[in-house]
C-alpha cells in the first residue's frame, strides 16, 4: 500500500500532461480524484500502523541493507495524513482560483510531481532515495513559484532555486560522507551501524551539514531569506502548499528523522535546535509586524511558527515533542487557510496591500469569518487548535527549566496576536474602500475549501483527546525511540 | 538544393549519410541495454542527438514539421506513463518481470527491455523539448 502514495500522483501527473489538449477540464478532474484517493489512503494508513506499528515495503523483494525499502511508521503516517489532507483541500480550492492563469494543466502536473516527491520523502527508507524525492519536490516547487511569470516571480524563483540547490549540495555531501563512514545508505542500517562505531568528528561534521541543508529547506532564521519572496510571489494555492506542508516535510520531518532516529540526538544538538527555534520565532514575528503585503506577512509568520516547532523538538521531552507535532499539524491547517484567504482577497479585489483594503467583512463574509478563525488560532486564543499546541510547548519548556525561552515564546505569541489583529482590522474591519464597492464573494469551491480548513483548525485541539491521542502518540513514540529505530525496522522485516 | 536554409553542402551531405547510422546505433544501444553497457537513457540521448544534428544542418523548420513541440510532449508523457505501468506490473509478478531462463539472451530479461524502450522515448523527447525551448527562447529575444 505504501507504494501507492508515490505511484498515484506520478501517474496522475503523466496522464494530465498526456491528455490535456484533448479534453478540457480533464486535468482538474484527474488531480482532484488523485488527491482524494491519496487522502483516503493516508487515513487508512493510520489503522494499518496502529495494527502493525512498522510497515516495511521491500522494492523488488530485495532485503533492506542491500535493496531499497519504503518504511511506514507512526511519524510517517502522521505526516502523510497532514500532507494529503492539505493538498486535497488546496486542490479543491484551485479548481476556481487557477482559472486566472493560462496553462492550468501545467500547474496540476507539477503539483502532482511535488506531491509525489513529498510523499516519497516521508516514506523512503534510505538516504539516497530521500535525496532524490527531495530534489523532485524542490524542482517542481521552483517552477511553481515562477508560475505567474511576472519579473518578480522569476526573481523569487531564481533566488529560491539557488538557495535550494545550495541546501541540496550540503545534504548530498552529508549523505556521501555518511556513506563513506558506514558503507551503507539504508537509514536503519546507518542508525545501528553508528551505534557500534566511535562518534568522531566526522559524524559531528555530517550533523552540521544536515542542519545547514535541512535548515535552509525549512527556512530557520539564519537561512530564511528565500522564503518571503518565494511564498509571496507564488500563486496562492502554491503558497499554501509551500508554507503549509512543503517546508515541514522537506525541512522539519527530514531534520527530525535524521537527527532523532539516525545520528542520535545529544544535548548540544538539542540546545542548538532550541536556540535556532527561538531565534526564528523572534525574528520572524518582528519582521512580520512591519509588512504591508498580506502574503509577505504570512510568509514571515511561517518562519516564526516554524521556530515554535523546532524549539519544541529542541526541548526533547515527550510532552514537548507531542506539542511540537500538534503545532506542526495546526500550523499546516491554519497557515494554508490564511494563504487561501489571501488568495480569495486577491481574487475578488485584485490587491493584497494592507493599506488599500478595508471593511471587506460586509462584502466577503465567508473569507472574513474563516480568516478570523485562522488568525485567532495562529495567535493562540483558546479554545482554538493553536492555543493547545502552544500551551503544551510552553508548559514543556517551563518543566525543563527553560523559563527564559518559555517567556520569549509567550511574548512572541503576543506579537503574533498583534500583527494578526492588524491584518484583520486593516482588511476586514473599518471603512470600505470605495474602489471595492462592487466586490463579490469568491466561487463556491473556494469557500468550501476555506470552510473545511477553518473547521479543522477549530477542532484540532481534539487530537489530544482519547480517540485521536494514539495517532499523535505513535508519532511521538518514533522520535522518542531514538536510535532504536534501526533495530525496530530490522525486527519488522524478520 | 531545394532548401537554402541550414549549413553548407558538405555538412548536409555528411549529415544525410550519418543520420540513419546514428539512429540505428541509438536503437541498438536501447535494445541491448539489459545485457551490455547502455540502456534507455543513453540510447534515447543518442537518438535525439541525431535529430539535433539534422536540425543544425538543415535548419529547424524541416525537423519541426515532423516532430513538433506538442507531439514531443505527448511522447514524453506517454513514455513516462508506460514506464510507470511496466514498473507497477513488475510489483505484481516479480519472477516474470526480471526473470528469464537464459542469461545474456536478448529475450532473457523479462520486462526490462520494454522499460528501456519506454525510458528512451521519455528521455529522448524530453531532451529534444529542452533543446527546442532553448532555440525558441533565443528566437523570441531576437524578435524583440
Amino acid at each position: 500500500m505504501l507504494l501507492f502514495f508515490i505511484t498515484i500522483p506520478l501517474c496522475a501527473a503523466f496522464l494530465i500532461s498526456l491528455f490535456n489538449r484533448k479534453i478540457k477540464n480533464l486535468s482538474d478532474f484527474i488531480a482532484n480524484l488523485a488527491t482524494f484517493i491519496l487522502f483516503l489512503f493516508s487515513l487508512s494508513s493510520i489503522k494499518l500502523i496502529s495494527l502493525y506499528k512498522i510497515i516495511v515495503y521491500r522494492l523488488g523483494g530485495w532485503m533492506p541493507p542491500m535493496g531499497i525499502c519504503l518504511v511506514g511508521d507512526g511519524l510517517a503516517s502522521f505526516m502523510l495524513v497532514t500532507v494529503n489532507l492539505i493538498s486535497f483541500l488546496v486542490m479543491i480550492y484551485s479548481i476556481s482560483y487557477m482559472d486566472r492563469y493560462t496553462d492550468k494543466w501545467k500547474f496540476h502536473a507539477l503539483f502532482m510531481l511535488m506531491l509525489a516527491g513529498m510523499n516519497g520523502v516521508i516514506l523512503s527508507g534510505d538516504l539516497f532515495s530521500l535525496y532524490l524525492f527531495l530534489e523532485m519536490a524542490s524542482i517542481s516547487a521552483y517552477v511553481l513559484v515562477a508560475f505567474g511569470t511576472e519579473p518578480e516571480d522569476l526573481e523569487a524563483s531564481f533566488k529560491y532555486a539557488i538557495m535550494g540547490s545550495i541546501a541540496s549540495i550540503f545534504i548530498l555531501l552529508g549523505i556521501g560522507l555518511l556513506y563513506s563512514y558506514t558503507s551503507t545508505l539504508n537509514m536503519a542500517d546507518i542508525s545501528s551501524g553508528l551505534l557500534n562505531k566511535p562518534k568522531g568528528l566526522l559524524v559531528g561534521f555530517v550533523a552540521v551539514l544536515f542542519l545547514a541543508g535541512f535548515g535552509l529547506k525549512s527556512a530557520l532564521v539564519p537561512f530564511h531569506t528565500w522564503l518571503p519572496d518565494a511564498h509571496s510571489s507564488a500563486p496562492s494555492p502554491v503558497s499554501a502548499i509551500l508554507s503549509g506542508i512543503f517546508i515541514k516535510t522537506l525541512g522539519i520531518y527530514a531534520l527530525a528523522r535524521i537527527f532523532f532516529n539516525i545520528l542520535g540526538i545529544s544535548d548540544k544538538i538539542l540546545f542548538l535546535f532550541m536556540v535556532l527555534g527561538v531565534l526564528s520565532m523572534v525574528v520572524g514575528a518582528l519582521l512580520a509586524m512591519a509588512q504591508n503585503d498580506i502574503k509577505r506577512m504570512l510568509a514571515y509568520s511561517s518562519i516564526s511558527q516554524i521556530g515554535y516547532i523546532v524549539f519544541a523538538l529542541g526541548i526533547g521531552t515527550p510532552l514537548a515533542l507531542l506539542g511540537g507535532l500538534l503545532h506542526l499539524f495546526n500550523h499546516a491547517v491554519f497557515k494554508s487557510l490564511l494563504f487561501l484567504n489571501a488568495g480569495a482577497i486577491e481574487y475578488s479585489t485584485g490587491s493584497r496591500k494592507l493599506s488599500d483594503l478595508g471593511g471587506l467583512n460586509s462584502k466577503l463574509p465567508i473569507t472574513g469569518g474563516t480568516s478570523f478563525i485562522g488568525s485567532m488560532s495562529i495567535a493562540g486564543i483558546p479554545p482554538l487548535g493553536g492555543f493547545w499546541s502552544k500551551l503544551i510547548i510552553i508548559i514543556a519548556a517551563v518543566q525543563t527549566g527553560h523559563i527564559g525561552f518559555a517567556f520569549v515564546a509567550v511574548l512572541v505569541s503576543i506579537i503574533t496576536l498583534v500583527y494578526y489583529l492588524k491584518f484583520q482590522s486593516f482588511v476586514f474591519f473599518g471603512k470600505l474602500n470605495q474602489a471595492y464597492i462592487k466586490v463579490r464573494e469568491v466561487p463556491l469551491v473556494m469557500k468550501l475549501a476555506m470552510v473545511f480548513l477553518a473547521g479543522i483548525s477549530i477542532f484540532s485541539g481534539l487530537l489530544l483527546t482519547p480517540p485521536f491521542k494514539d495517532f499523535l502518540q505513535s508519532a511521538t513514540g518514533i522520535l522518542l525511540s531514538g536510535t532504536a529505530y534501526g533495530q525496530a525496522i530490522f525486527g519488522a522485516i524478520k | 538544393m531545394s532548401n537554402e536554409k541550414g549549413m553548407s553542402l558538405i555538412v548536409k551531405t555528411v549529415t544525410r549519410l550519418t543520420f540513419g547510422l546514428i539512429i540505428i546505433y541509438g536503437i541498438y544501444i536501447v535494445l541491448r541495454g539489459h545485457i551490455s553497457p547502455g540502456g534507455g537513457f543513453a540510447g534515447g540521448v543518442i537518438i535525439t542527438l541525431s535529430f539535433i544534428l539534422l536540425m543544425l544542418a538543415f535548419g529547424k523548420d524541416n525537423v519541426l514539421k515532423k516532430l513538433n513541440q506538442s507531439r514531443c510532449l505527448t511522447f514524453s508523457s506517454l513514455g513516462a506513463l508506460i514506464f510507470l505501468f511496466i514498473a507497477t506490473a513488475g510489483f505484481i509478478n516479480k519472477q516474470k518481470a526480471v526473470g528469464g531462463k537464459e542469461h545474456f539472451a536478448i529475450f532473457g530479461a523479462g520486462l526490462i527491455p520494454l522499460c528501456d524502450i519506454a525510458v528512451s522515448v521519455m528521455v529522448g523527447t524530453g531532451l529534444f523539448l529542452m533543446f527546442f525551448a532553448l532555440v525558441l527562447l533565443v528566437e523570441e529575444k531576437e524578435g524583440k
